[in-house]
């Protein structure tokens, strides 16, 4: 059966041991509005198939006939978690095919402000994957943290969730002293705050034993399905585009890449998958700091026409994403609006591996499996 | 002001006393019974209701919110605003539901999770029916809840309710053999099922000494957590089974709202719902009681509770009224002549008499009571909320583990060993005082020589039975 057709039960054909269920669209636990039909003989799960497209919002159509500097907020609402770093991404696909010099000064704010979303988002998918295995009250800790962050996202782009922070040839406003005071509390406040979210949730046995050993994706599996970021890394591939193919001045920091090492149970298990990602808000944290010691002065953005016109051309151009590589392939044809641009979307991929992770499990595990992987349908779907 | 009550006491209470003296011993217990359910059902009301309003308070402050405060002060009037929202709220029965069923299931639920109220002391003497059986009578009708939440499952015609029943059927059919092992434990101990006696048990003997009577100070000693180290296990295994009996979390999979959004409840609405919702919290406070009761001493400690006589009230009343010799009589007959003598003797005469001492004796050490037990009934309901907004919940496959693979062994374990020490510690039967030397062998009578049937059967005969009748 491949993934793409979802069986029905024929009358003929009755399998009266096995269930056809469906959780979601709307679903408390899919993340989104996400359908997952899931066939289960009792309650452990045989087959799981995803079914997406109930976000679908034309985006990569949408860029075809808005111009560059207008297409940048959409990718805002792709990853809505993340959308400092989603901007950046497209961005820096338009300045790479523009060959458009970036100030440092912008670069290092890019990079405080990326880092600062990955722990935003990273303290989300916490959040809500504590509320998927039934413990409700770190979501609402989570929370208290990540309200700090939005206060200082919004000081510095106006925006709590959705910024367009990022703009082609920088970013959109300066930082003052007043924003770096509220991240370095921020910072102190974060350290005491994540002892208290391992201590919750971390090294609790109910919490392990729901998700160690489960859902384990093998690295070789990993990268056959193409997946990316924390997904990637814990199942033990050193693959950190920061790293690869540095961008926006993260060749100047000092930071480690976090891999899994089955801390629990099995290498590349759930509970891989969520310990990456804790230890990677504090990896996260080291690199704000460092750059807000050493930000360089000079211009937020480049000067660039009004009407902004790509040369021909076409380059594909990816960042780092909380959730892993969010990639942009840029068609131009010289004219103020882009040819085709196509996203690659870190969750799309890294969803895909559903229908070969979540079987003969049980019911819970399939929730399990789905908060590790951490989607966000917005850019699933797109 | 003594005219009025002349004229009360000659126009009406002596026309009316003749009527009450006649009035049937059976309808006066029925009216008791009435009157005791209703105050029982009414309390149960209040503290379900009270119980969900702390719940959401707890929940807040653990969760570093406030949780309601702005219906009634302090968000009191939470619950009774839900209770009403709940009550007007369209009834909606799935087009494909069993009809029947459906609605039969929430009262299951609500019978099994009220009736124990019957045998569950509030203090020693505030009790409906002070049965022999009681601990026995309480686990019965727990188990009737799962009859109630199978159907629950099955009848909205809803793979999610059904899922949610059926894995809520497993769980609490499974905890109740490790909960009835740690009852079982106790009752062992303390030699009785009657919930009383098992109280009574636990007011001294600490030290396995049963005439020491222990300093108000060293009192909780005697509680039965502390006299035996199967008890003491049993205790901890009592909690979690009531855990899971009660669906609280960590196991609250029934009822896992990120997993089957609402479970085998998603389908109700309503009044419906709130038979379900009350009684899950009714449930939590009876399991509570239970274990305030069989493990932590129930009404004895700290406030203090004298023996009272076992009359009480009624004889006390009736000890300062000065007539009627009430000792040898059942409650209600009591009741009944109580009533006509203080009919009898008018109202002022009845208040001065409840206000002996006796009487106000007996009525602050029913208070007392009452405190003792519902407060340490409340401190292990805090724990259970405490609980649920700390831990994530357990995978069914992991509490099946649990219940079978170690809880099980466990009570198994502790029965044992409350065996071993009640058998060793409980008082031999006495021994005769003198030891009776045996004297020579007596000779037994020699049998007085039987007539060769002389009369075989003369009884029997057909011609005397013929005669007979």
């Amino acid at each position: 059966m491949s993934p793409a057709t979802t069986p029905t039960l024929r009358q003929d054909s009755l399998k009266t041991d096995e269930l056809l269920v469906n959780m979601g669209p709307q679903h408390p636990s899919t993340h989104g509005v996400l359908r997952l039909v899931v066939r289960t003989d009792g309650e452990i799960v045989r087959e799981t198939w995803p079914h997406i497209g109930y976000l679908h919002r034309c985006f990569e159509k949408i860029a075809e006939s808005v111009t560059y500097a207008q297409s940048v907020p959409y990718t805002d609402r792709m990853d809505y978690l993340a959308s400092m770093n989603d901007g950046v991404a497209l961005c820096l696909a338009y300045e790479h095919l523009g060959k458009i010099e970036v100030p440092p000064r912008a670069q290092w704010l890019r990079v405080i402000a990326c880092e600062l979303n990955r722990i935003a988002s990273h303290l989300m998918a916490f959040g809500t994957y504590g509320l998927d295995i039934g413990a409700m009250t770190p979501f609402f800790y989570g929370f208290r943290e990540r309200e700090a962050l939005l206060s200082i996202f919004e000081k510095m782009s106006g925006g709590r969730l959705l910024y367009h922070y990022a703009r082609i040839g920088g970013v959109c406003r300066d930082m003052d002293s007043d924003i770096e005071h509220d991240i370095r509390k921020f910072i102190v406040q974060f350290k005491t705050a994540f002892e208290e979210y391992n201590e919750l949730l971390s090294w609790n046995a109910i919490f392990i034993n729901r998700t160690a050993n489960v859902g384990v994706i093998p690295p070789d599996k990993a990268i056959a399905w193409g997946l990316t970021g924390p997904c990637l890394r814990a199942s033990g591939v050193n693959y950190d585009l920061r790293k690869r193919r540095p961008y926006s001045a993260y060749e100047d920091f000092e930071f480690n890449v976090i891999l899994g090492e089955g801390f629990r149970g099995t290498l590349g298990d759930c509970y891989d998958r969520y310990y990456v990602r804790m230890l990677e808000m504090m990896e996260s944290l080291r690199i704000v700091e460092q750059a807000l010691d050493g930000l360089p002065e000079g211009d937020f953005q480049a000067k660039l026409p009004k009407i902004l016109r790509l040369p021909k051309g076409e380059a594909y151009f990816a960042a780092e994403n909380p959730r892993g590589e969010l990639g942009f392939y840029v068609v131009s044809d010289g004219k103020p609006n882009a040819y085709r641009v196509r996203a690659r979307g870190p969750s799309f991929c890294n969803l895909s591996i559903t229908h070969e992770v979540a079987r003969d499990c049980l019911v819970a595990d399939v929730i399990a499996i789905i908060g590790s992987i951490d989607i966000v349908l917005g850019e699933v779907d797109r | 002001m003594k005219d009025l009550l002349d004229h009360l006491h000659n126009d009406i209470v002596l026309k009316v006393l003749p009527i009450a003296a006649n009035v049937p011993v059976h309808l006066v217990y029925i009216g008791g019974l009435l009157l005791a359910s209703v105050l029982v059902i009414l309390w149960m009301t209040l503290v379900a209701m009270g119980w969900i309003w702390a719940e959401r308070r707890v929940a807040g402050f653990i969760q570093a919110r406030v949780g309601p405060n702005r219906v009634g002060p302090y968000g009191l009037l939470q619950s009774l605003a839900d209770g009403i929202k709940l009550l007007v709220k369209e009834d909606i029965i799935p087009t494909a539901a069993n009809r029947f069923l459906y609605e039969l299931a929430p009262l299951l639920v609500f019978a099994g999770a009220f009736i124990p109220f019957v045998v569950l002391p509030f203090s020693q003497h505030l009790l409906i029916a002070d049965m022999d059986l009681g601990v026995f009578y309480v686990l019965a009708f727990g188990a009737l809840e799962v009859v109630g939440i199978l159907m629950a499952g099955w009848a909205p015609n809803s793979k999610w309710s059904l899922y949610g029943g059926m894995r809520l059927a497993a769980q609490m059919l499974s905890y109740e053999i490790p909960l009835g092992l740690s009852v079982l434990t106790v009752v062992i101990l303390a030699g009785s099922l009657n919930f009383n006696e098992i109280i009574a048990w636990q007011t001294r003997g600490v030290l396995f000494n049963e005439s020491w009577d222990t300093p108000w100070i060293l009192d909780w000693l005697n509680w039965a957590v502390f006299r035996s180290p199967a008890a003491f296990v049993a205790f901890f295994i009592f909690y979690i089974a009531a855990l899971a009996e009660t669906k609280r979390a960590p196991f609250d999979l029934p009822e896992a709202e990120s997993e089957l959004v609402a479970g085998f409840h998603t389908e109700y609405t309503g009044i419906r719902f709130s038979y379900f919702f009350l009684s899950e919290y009714c449930a939590m406070y009876v399991v509570a009681a239970m274990g305030a009761i069989l493990f932590l001493g129930g009404w004895h400690w700290p406030l203090p509770t004298w023996d009272v006589p076992k009359p009480g009230f009624i004889a006390a009343v009736a000890a300062g009224l000065g007539e009627i010799d009430y000792s040898e009589l059942g409650l209600f007959a009591r009741l009944k002549l109580f009533l006509a003598n203080a009919l009898w003797h008018g109202p002022r005469e009845t208040v001065e008499a409840f206000f002996q001492p006796a009487t106000l004796k007996f009525v602050l050490v029913e208070t007392f009571g009452f405190a003792n037990l519902v407060g340490k009934a409340f401190v292990l309901l805090f724990v259970m909320l405490w609980i649920r907004w700390t831990l994530p919940r357990v995978r069914i496959d992991q509490v099946m583990h649990l219940c079978l693979k170690v809880l099980l062994p466990i009570g198994l374990a502790c029965v044992l060993l409350a065996g071993v020490q009640a058998a060793l510690l409980s008082p031999r039967p006495a021994e005769p005082a003198a030891a009776v030397v045996p004297a020579a062998p007596v000779e037994p009578e020699p049998m007085p020589a039987v007539p060769p049937q002389a009369e075989p059967d003369a009884d029997m005969s057909p011609a005397r039975a013929d005669e007979a009748t």
